[in-house]
């Protein structure tokens, strides 16, 4: 388990990134962050590795206060993952992933064969084990950076807009792949975004947060799309409008669903008892 | 070329005597430079005062420093160590910059994601920043390596055998062949340490290779 209580963080040319910052994130669950650009995402994040040390207010994980961890130690027992995969770029692939696991003294060997057998837990072929990164393609470089982060098995795994610079198609099967993996492994795992989608596609709780890290909302995803805490929730996530704004039409003698733009999102099938409705696109 | 076939074993020593007082400049100037072109690469005020410095060490003009050496660190006025100490000095003059921007070339998104994977400053250092700075350090190097053979020439002026030996000895003799012998050896000299660093970098810097069309042909 993740605490923050009253976390704030100016920074010293007195941007004030955090204000009064508190959350639990439990343990085994995914929590994701979601927030337009600025509102403190990353810095949230970072304090959780003590990439960033808070200005006031503090950090638990599992009822420690983190300021009393040695940062270095701390950040080799949290996986991290970035946007753009971060992987070293004069490394072999086998070798970034064994990166950490070298760091805490882990055997050469060991190491290497650990980091392989990474390679197939993220879905990449082992023949590319002794190419660099810049041998590799945006996607596979990010199932890379996923692998790094899971290599000393932490309980906890932090990921900043890991899927940010891939196409479209490629993220999906990233975020397909990313379910599967939480399902076998039950990770703390804190992730952020911009996008509502993959927030609500990858969530157990979310977050909805405004600028300043203030939150506006926090629930799972049924609970905030089916009750937006205000205005700028139901705006933000688009409860309001377009593909998540439905009503149902009456068509042929069944029942179909239609977005607020007028285009057909789905069918209706069983009853339409609340809580039982499941839309089949 | 009568004169070189008949000197070979004279021109292979002077060989052997330039390579000693040239490698280690060389080798000291590179390893000194290492810590004063991180500082200067990591505080703007050290960069300031270490770069100004080194960068007037390179205009103190050879002969006045051959002289006043002996004076500072004690040697004798005709010890070989002077002419080692001086090419270190302006070796490192060179390097100094060399590292600092080489440092300051690593990409900071890199340098930022070892951090938070959980390098530490000293790790990062040898392990991310140093290889990462390779192609910049090697570049310096290769200038340095020539530039010190060539330099190293001047030990004749001042007591150290050298290859430069067989210029001063040709000119006071009048054997035009040894001047020219002398000239050749020299420039092979460092055409030789040159490329054994561009040998050594394709071995320490294989990243640096790479094709990178191979994006082409993968897909996840
Ligand atoms: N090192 C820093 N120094 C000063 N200001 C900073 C620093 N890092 C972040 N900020 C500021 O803090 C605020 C929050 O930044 P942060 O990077 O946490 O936002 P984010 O939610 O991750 O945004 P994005 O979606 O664009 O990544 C921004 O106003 C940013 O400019
Ligand atoms: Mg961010």
């Amino acid at each position: 388990m993740i605490e923050f209580r009253s976390v704030s963080k100016q920074f010293p040319d007195g941007t004030l990134a955090v204000d009064d910052f508190s959350l639990t994130i439990p343990s085994h669950r995914t929590t994701v962050l979601v927030g337009s650009s600025g509102s403190g995402k990353t810095t949230l994040l970072r304090m959780i590795n003590r990439m960033v040390d808070p200005t006031s207010g503090a950090i638990e994980i599992d009822d420690v206060d983190i300021a009393s961890l040695e940062p270095v130690k701390l950040r080799r027992s949290i996986g991290y993952v970035m946007q753009n995969s971060g992987l070293l770029p004069h490394r072999k692939v086998v070798d970034n992933v064994a990166t950490v696991p070298l760091l805490r003294g882990v055997p050469r060997k060991t190491a290497r064969a650990d980091a392989l057998a990474l390679l197939d837990t993220v879905g990449l072929d082992r023949a590319l084990a002794d190419r660099y990164p810049s041998q590799l393609s945006g996607g596979q470089q990010q199932r890379v950076g996923v692998a790094r982060g899971l290599a000393v098995n932490p309980n906890i795994l932090l990921m900043d807009e890991p899927f940010g610079a891939v196409d479209p198609i490629v993220r999906a099967e990233l975020q397909q792949e990313l379910i599967r993996l939480q399902t076998e492994l039950g990770k703390t795992v804190v992730f952020v975004t911009h996008d509502v989608d993959e927030a609500f596609l990858l969530g157990d709780q979310v977050v909805i947060l405004q600028e300043g890290g203030r939150i506006a909302q926090i629930g799972s995803p049924a609970d905030i799309l089916a009750n937006p805490a205000n205005d700028f929730v139901a705006s933000f996530v688009g409860a309001d409008r377009g593909k998540r704004a439905l009503h149902v039409e009456r068509s042929d003698g069944r029942d179909v669903l239609v977005d607020s733009d007028g285009r057909l999102a789905g069918v209706l099938v069983g009853d339409a008892v609340p809580g039982q409705a499941r839309v089949t696109p | 070329m009568n004169w070189a076939w008949t000197n070979l074993d004279l021109i292979w020593d002077r060989t052997i005597d330039h390579l000693i007082l040239s490698v280690p400049p060389i080798i000291l100037s590179f390893v000194i430079a290492l810590p004063l072109g991180w500082l200067a690469n990591r505080y703007r005020l050290s960069r300031g005062v270490i770069l100004t410095a080194s960068g007037l060490l390179y205009a103190i003009p050879s002969f006045p420093m051959f002289i006043v050496l002996p004076a500072l660190v004690g040697t004798t006025l005709r010890s070989p160590l002077n002419l080692v100490i001086a090419l270190t000095i302006y070796g490192v003059a060179l390097m100094v910059r060399v590292v600092a921007d080489g440092l300051a070339s690593v990409d900071v998104d890199v340098q930022r994601s070892a951090v938070a994977v959980g390098f530490s400053t000293w790790t990062n250092f040898w392990q991310v920043e140093l290889p990462l700075a390779g192609p910049v350090l090697l570049a310096g190097l290769r200038v340095v390596a020539v530039s010190t053979v060539s330099l190293a020439t001047v030990g004749a002026v001042i007591g150290a055998q050298s290859l430069g030996s067989l210029f001063t000895d040709g000119f006071q003799r009048g054997i035009q062949a040894e001047i020219i012998a002398g000239i050749v050896a020299t420039v092979l000299l460092a055409l030789l340490l040159d490329g054994a660093l561009v040998a050594a970098g394709r071995i320490a810097l294989p990243w640096t290779r790479l094709r990178k069309t191979s994006k082409v042909e993968t897909a996840t």
